[in-house]
C-alpha cells in the first residue's frame, strides 16, 4: 500500500516547522515517528498534501528532572521513555506503560508527543498522562501556551491544538506516592488495548472507553469517600461511552473496565 | 525529491517520489531483496531492518525519513564471507521453515541482543512480539536467538 502523493519537507528547527505549517495551513501535517500517521496514509484515510518531518528536531527529545515535575520533549521516543532513569525513579507508571506500546520496532520510532496529539482513545499513553495530570506545552506562531491534559482531548482524533501549533513538551508532576498501576487487555500481543486502565494515587484513567481517554470519575469519588478498591471499581463504567465494534461489545468493555480497575487499584495499593 | 542515505555501509543518492517507503527503496532502488513486504501494516515484522543500529519496520518509514541515516539489511550482516553469529545460529538451530519471516527475525534479534546481550528466554519471546512466523516455527527461532547470545560474538 502506498500513500497518496504529497510533498515531503524536513524541518530543521521548531521555528522552521511553524513557518512551514503556517505557509501550507490545513493541507499540511506534522510527521514525528509516523507510526500512527503513515498507516492511516497508506490506507488513504489521511491524505495530507504536505508532510513536515520533525525527525531532525533532536532538541525536542529529552527527559529532564525539573524539581516538582519531569519535562519530556515531545519527540522523545517510547523506547527512550521506557528506559529513562529519571522516569523509572520519579514516574514509574509512565516508563512501564511506554514499554508496553506496540512492539520494540514501533517503540524505536513512535514518540510520546505523536501519540498524544494523534488522540486515539485506544492508545495507552494519553490515558496514562491523564491519570498523571500532565500539562502540555504547545508552540504556535503567536507564542507558547500550557494546556492541562484534562482540557486537551475533544473527541476521536481531535484536540484543542490549532493547525499551526506544535506540541513541544509534556510536563508530568511528580506523583505523591508510589501507588500506581497500568493494566492493558489485548487479544494479541501487539494490539491496541480493548480496554486499559492507569492508576496513580487516587486518579483512575481509562483507555478505549469512549471517544477520548477518560477519568473514571465515579470510581475516583468512591475512593475519595473511603470505598474499598473492589467497591470503587464497581463504578468504573459509569459515565463512559464504550464502542461496540469487531473486537468487543460495549457490555464486554464495561465488564473489562470494572475488572481492570479493580486489579489496578489492588496493585496500586499494594505498592503504596 | 533527492534522498541520500547509507545502506550496508554504501552511500546511495537517488531521485525518488516523496511518498516512497523505505522498504520499496531497499528492494527497488538499492536492489536488496532480502527485506520482505509481509503484512504492510506494521504488524508482521518481515520488513525489519536496522536504522542507526535499531530495529524498525521499513514498511512504516518513508525513504525520505531515512535520509542522512544508516540502514542495515540482512545483506549487510555477513562480514568477509563469514555469517553473522545470529545467521549462523539460525543455521545450526534450524530457525526457519519457509524462510519468509527470517530476514526480519534475524534483524530484530540483532537489535534485541545489542540492547540486551544476555536475554532470558522470556525476554527473547517478548522482544520478538513484533515479528510473526506463519509457519509457527517460534521454538527454534527463540533457540537460535539464545544460541547467538551464548556465542557472545554479536558485534554489530
Amino acid at each position: 500500500m502506498i500513500p497518496s502523493s504529497f510533498s515531503y519537507q524536513r524541518a530543521g528547527s521548531v521555528e522552521e516547522a511553524l513557518s512551514l505549517v503556517s505557509e501550507h495551513g490545513d493541507d499540511a501535517k506534522f510527521l514525528a515517528g509516523g507510526h500512527s500517521l503513515l498507516p492511516l496514509m497508506k490506507l488513504r484515510l489521511a491524505a495530507p498534501e504536505v508532510l513536515i518531518d520533525l525527525g531532525g528536531l533532536h532538541d525536542l527529545s529529552y527527559v529532564n528532572d525539573e524539581g516538582p515535575y519531569v519535562a519530556i520533549g515531545a519527540l522523545t521516543r517510547h523506547h527512550d521513555v521506557e528506559h529513562s532513569d529519571v522516569l523509572a525513579r520519579q514516574v514509574p507508571l509512565l516508563a512501564y506503560a511506554a514499554g508496553l506500546v506496540g512492539d520494540p520496532q514501533i517503540r524505536h520510532r513512535g514518540t510520546i508527543g505523536g501519540s498524544v496529539v494523534h488522540a486515539d482513545p485506544a492508545s495507552d499513553l494519553p490515558a496514562v498522562l491523564l491519570a498523571l495530570d500532565a500539562t502540555l506545552v504547545a508552540r504556535g506562531t503567536d507564542g507558547t501556551r500550557e494546556i492541562p491534559i484534562g482540557e486537551f482531548f475533544q473527541g476521536l482524533f481531535e484536540t484543542v491544538l490549532e493547525p499551526d501549533e506544535l506540541l513541544t513538551e509534556i510536563r508530568v508532576p511528580k506523583p505523591a506516592s508510589g501507588a500506581w498501576s497500568f493494566q492493558k487487555f489485548t487479544q494479541r500481543a501487539i494490539d491496541w488495548a480493548i480496554v486499559g486502565c492507569a492508576v496513580q494515587d487516587g486518579h483512575v484513567a481509562l483507555v478505549n472507553m469512549g471517544g477520548t481517554p477518560l477519568r473514571a470519575a465515579a470510581t475516583e469519588a468512591a475512593l475519595a469517600g473511603g470505598a474499598s478498591p473492589a467497591d470503587a471499581a464497581a463504578h468504573a463504567a459509569e459515565g463512559t461511552s464504550a464502542a461496540d465494534d469487531i473486537r468487543a461489545t460495549k457490555a464486554y468493555r464495561e465488564h473489562l473496565a470494572r475488572v481492570l480497575v479493580s486489579r489496578a487499584l489492588t496493585e496500586a495499593s499494594s505498592r503504596s | 525529491m533527492k534522498v541520500d542515505l547509507t545502506v550496508n555501509g554504501k552511500n546511495i543518492t537517488a531521485d525518488i517520489e516523496d511518498r516512497m517507503l523505505l522498504v520499496h527503496f531497499l528492494r527497488d532502488v538499492a536492489d536488496l531483496t532480502a527485506t520482505n513486504v509481509g503484512c504492510d501494516t506494521t504488524s508482521c515484522g518481515a520488513c525489519t531492518v536496522l536504522l542507526d543500529g535499531e530495529s524498525v519496520k521499513s514498511c512504516t518509514v518513508l525513504a525520505g525519513q531515512a535520509g542522512g541515516h544508516e540502514i542495515t539489511t540482512l545483506e549487510g550482516l555477513a562480514a568477509n564471507g563469514e555469517m553473522h553469529p545470529v545467521q549462523r545460529a539460525f543455521h545450526t538451530e534450524h530457525g526457519l521453515q519457509c524462510g519468509f519471516c527470517t530476514p526480519g527475525m534475524v534483524m530484530a534479534i540483532v537489535s534485541l541482543l545489542k540492547e540486551n546481550p544476555h536475554p532470558t528466554e522470556e525476554q527473547v519471546r517478548t522482544g520478538l512480539e513484533g515479528n510473526l512466523c506463519r509457519c509457527t516455527g517460534y521454538h527454534n527461532i527463540v533457540r537460535a536467538a539464545l544460541a547467538a547470545a551464548d556465542a557472545e560474538k554479536v558485534t554489530s
